[in-house]
């Protein structure tokens, strides 16, 4: 077959079918619907196999994307999968929720003057087709005598776990909630990552013996420490994530109808309240709906809001849609389905409505001045543009800190933010004890806290002594850490804005 | 932390620790009930199998309790704990759907779908030589713990509990046994001392010069009063505040509090609080959230109940109420 070139492959992506917006923004059935065979066949067929692989260095985990396409194009789905899989654990989820913009796709050559493979889709699409047919892999597991203990059932930990069991050592997952996935379960909402594909995902991982506990909060229920100690684990893995919800300190805040995304999310995604009173857990949402930021956090908060039956819901963001750190698919889907935008704004107060409740929010025009730190543009308030803006509900989502409760039942070493200190090949201040993943870096992304559990096993593998033939996962020094999810790392003291 | 019993466990394996029945190697739930009394028509004990929380619990702290698979999360203070026996024991007030459904359904051998915890931060039990606990309401079992924490540090325990009438009293014994002085009060007067706990806490206060500190469970507008109390007095009053939690780990903030003037969250920086520093107004507000839909889960409820009861024994259809 003669080498294809950017001019005879196909011009346009593959169609992937979507909810129309209109019937999207009152259901949480999945927005966009994946390809079926015809499409993923075709879609590969727009891959150029390049020989110097860009979008294999572009992915953090370094998946093998020519060869699984090739093998799609051979008809061998179960073999790209195969391939696919050593790399990547968790397919149907990353190719939902990767930023493939700034990873693989975004190095892609035939994005100019294309759009680039659709290389998400087609891993969303063979990890469908796992799900579907139920595949999984012999792996073939030689038993060692070394027990590991892992704290967060969240990407990082998962990862880590499914390397050790593969490597022969007995895996405990530890997890506070009462389901596992960390913040695919209780975060990212079913229109995006539907609970099946969590559960399918994480369904395969438990067939590698992983044992999972849940209703588990390790540093109560017993420490770090202990786990190395008593309990007999021979390492310990934290990934604990990042999750805990930063407020901005203005006047209103703690009145009700004032949440952070992380509760509505949660509220909605692991406890249900969707489907309040079939499930015990409310979550009654305002007419008006105000979401203060605009990260992912936020775009997924608003569209949650929308579903559950705001008439309005805006972003109130106190930059511009070009600083905006959400993805730019999430942005066009959210402003499909109606959201509104209040952008160069921020908030200086909630107004009561006299009864406890949110009447409005007092807010105050922005401007952007000279560049920061980290090189965007400051915004400055501008003076006397203050305005009160009607709304009865206020959600916040301008980033999270550290979870504290291992730093507050453990000698381990945090860094001055209160996140776990670790070194280069993620080994923490105690000895036999490693981490990654949110928790370490503040948050990012699911395939970088991947990555860090992958790279921590490893590790844990070298530190143990067991000898494997599996390659040692490197990710790239990426500066993506951070700059992805949730907030950015500059973004993330969100002060109070003050009228000199 | 745990000192007791640990070295007995230590090759044991963790499944052994971390009781719970297993589907798909997912989940540790399923954790038996070995007791239930019942002290009055709203409020009963439940004494559960769960050695590893048992082992760790200590005074102050709570779990959060998941009945069944669409269940709410339900936090409950930890009322009492024995390693040896490996249970922990709680005391809830069947106050609307969760709790009144645990009334109908928690029995002796039967299991509760998930519990979480020890959660929060443990009550500092520390140098006082001389405290008051003061427990009214869903207060009383909780405060329990505490009195004995001090007993054991070696100081002078003044109890005073609060009940409606003398029928509501429970453990009157078992208070007696950790408290050097054991006053209750019954709002009729029927025993103990006519009135409030905080009429107890002024009278203890007039009796002893040299208390060092005052730790009040109970609702909001007890612990406030309480706080009140103690505050011309200069007196350390430490309250165990019961906001709305969801996770109980720190991750949504619907539990946080105004202690002086800073948002906390109950759920990692507490539940124990400085009370004359916590705004109890915005407490109490807070509490309201979800009254409409608590009442509304609560009438859909009794009125699924009351159809089960109906249609067993009145397989027609009719009868009355
Ligand atoms: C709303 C939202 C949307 C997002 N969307 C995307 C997206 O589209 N694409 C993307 O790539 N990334 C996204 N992210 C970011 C991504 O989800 C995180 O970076 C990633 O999940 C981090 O993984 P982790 O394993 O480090 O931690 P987490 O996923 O946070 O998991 C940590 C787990 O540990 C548990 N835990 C915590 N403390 C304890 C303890 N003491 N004992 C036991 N268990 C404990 C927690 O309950 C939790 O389940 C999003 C994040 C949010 C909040
Ligand atoms: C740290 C902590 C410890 C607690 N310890 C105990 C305990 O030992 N024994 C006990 O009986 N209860 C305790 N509670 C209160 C208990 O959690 C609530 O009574 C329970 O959640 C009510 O659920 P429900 O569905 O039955 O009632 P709902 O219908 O949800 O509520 C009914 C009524 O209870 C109030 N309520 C709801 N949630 C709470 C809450 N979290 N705290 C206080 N009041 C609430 C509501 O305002 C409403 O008036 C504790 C709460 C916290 C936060
Ligand atoms: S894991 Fe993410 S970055 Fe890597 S190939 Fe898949 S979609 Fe692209
Ligand atoms: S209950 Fe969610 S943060 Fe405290």
């Amino acid at each position: 077959m003669a080498r294809k070139t950017i001019r005879t492959i196909p011009q346009e992506r593959a169609f992937m079918p979507v909810q129309e917006p209109a019937a999207r923004a009152r259901n949480f059935d999945e927005v966009t619907l994946g390809f079926g065979l015809d499409e993923a066949l075709l879609e590969c067929e727009r891959c150029l196999i390049c020989p110097q692989q860009p979008c294999v260095a572009g992915c953090p985990v370094g998946i093998d994307i020519p060869g699984f396409i090739t093998r799609i194009i051979d008809k061998d789905t179960r073999g790209a999968w195969d391939l696919l899989t050593d790399a990547n654990l968790l397919p149907a989820i990353c190719g939902r929720v990767c930023p493939q913009e700034d990873q693989c796709e975004g190095v892609c050559p035939v994005s100019d003057p294309l759009e680039p493979v659709a290389i998400g889709r087609l891993e969303r699409w063979l990890g469908d087709r796992a799900i579907a047919e139920g595949w999984s892999k012999q792996n073939h597991i030689e038993p060692n005598r070394f027990r590991v203990g892992i704290i967060g059932s969240g990407p990082a930990g998962m990862a880590c776990a499914a390397d050790l069991a593969k490597a022969g050592c007995a895996v405990t997952v530890y997890e506070a909630l009462h389901q596992p996935g960390g913040v695919l379960r209780y975060g990212i909402p079913d229109f995006r990552l539907p609970n099946a594909v969590v559960d399918a995902e994480i369904g395969t991982l438990v067939k590698l013996g992983i044992e999972i506990k849940c209703n588990t909060l390790v540093g109560r229920l017993f420490t770090i420490e202990q786990m190395i100690g008593e309990m007999g684990y021979h390492a310990v893995f934290i990934g604990t994530g990042a999750g805990s919800p930063r407020f901005m300190d203005i006047p209103g805040e703690n009145l009700n109808g004032v949440l952070s995304a992380n509760e509505l999310l949660t509220r909605c995604n692991l406890m249900q309240a969707g489907s309040f009173p079939e499930y015990d857990t409310p979550m009654p949402v305002g007419r008006r709906v105000a979401v203060i930021g605009s990260g992912n956090t936020a775009m997924d908060a608003m569209r949650v809001a929308l579903r559950l039956g705001a008439e309005t819901v805006t972003c109130v963001y106190r930059r511009t849609e070009a600083e905006s750190p959400a993805r730019l698919e999430e942005l066009h889907h959210a402003r499909e389905e109606g959201i509104e935008f209040e952008w160069l704004t921020a908030p200086l107060e909630i107004l009561d409505d006299g009864s406890g409740g949110v009447r409005a929010m007092r807010c105050i025009r922005m401007e952007l001045g000279e560049a920061d730190d980290s090189g965007r543009r400051r915004p400055l308030p501008i003076e006397g543009s203050e305005f009160e803006f009607e709304t009865d509900m206020v959600i916040y989502a301008i980033g999270t800190s550290a979870n504290p409760i291992l730093g507050q039942t453990s000698q381990i070493r945090l860094d001055r933010r209160g996140y776990i200190e670790t070194d280069e090949t993620l080994a923490t201040s105690l000895a036999g004890v490693y981490a990654g993943g949110d928790i370490v870096t503040g948050s990012a992304t699911v395939i970088l806290a991947m990555g860090a559990g992958r790279k921590a096993a490893s590790s844990i593998k070298r530190y143990l002594r067991i000898r494997d033939s599996e390659t040692v996962y490197q990710p790239k020094p990426a500066n993506l850490e951070g700059t992805l999810f949730g907030i950015d790392l500059a973004e993330r003291n969100f002060v109070r804005v003050q009228l000199a | 932390m745990a000192d007791r019993d640990d070295r007995r466990e230590r090759d044991a394996p963790v499944r052994d620790q971390v009781s719970g029945a297993e589907h798909d190697g997912i989940a540790a739930s399923g954790f038996p009930i070995l007791a239930r009394t019942d002290f009055s028509e709203v409020t009963f004990l439940l004494e559960i199998h769960h050695p590893a929380m048992a082992r760790a619990a200590r005074p102050g702290q709570f779990v959060i309790f998941i009945t069944h698979d669409r269940g709410e999360r339900i936090p409950l203070t930890l009322a009492d704990f024995d390693p040896a026996k490996g249970t922990v024991t709680v005391v809830v007030q069947a106050v609307g759907k969760t709790t009144r459904a645990m009334q109908r359904d928690c029995r002796q051998g039967s299991t509760i779908f998930g519990m979480v915890g020890p959660m929060g931060v443990p009550s500092r039990i520390g140098e006082a030589s001389k405290v008051v606990c003061v427990g009214g309401g869903l207060g009383v079992a909780p405060i329990y713990p505490q009195a004995r924490g001090f007993k054991q540090a070696g100081a002078y325990v003044i109890g005073v509990v609060g009940f409606r009438s003398r029928d509501l009293i429970f453990w009157e014994d078992k208070f007696r046994a950790v408290c050097d002085e054991f006053v209750i009060c019954t709002d009729d007067g029927s025993a103990g001392i006519k009135g409030r706990v905080t009429d107890g806490v002024e009278a203890a206060i007039a009796k002893h010069s040299d208390i060092d500190e005052v730790i009040a469970i109970g609702p909001p507008i007890m612990m406030k009063a309480c706080a009140e109390t103690t505050r011309p007095h200069g007196i350390k009053t430490t309250v165990s505040l019961n906001p709305i939690m969801v996770d109980g780990t720190g991750m949504c903030g619907g539990c946080r509090v105004r202690v002086g003037g800073r948002i906390r969250f109950a759920c990692v920086d507490g539940p124990d609080f400085d009370g004359h520093e916590v705004d109890f107004d915005d407490l109490m507000t807070r509490l309201r959230r979800f009254k409409q839909e608590e009442q509304a889960a609560l009438e859909r409820w009794t009125e699924s109940c009351r159809r089960i009861d109906l249609e067993p024994a009145h397989p027609g259809g009719a009868g009355g109420a």
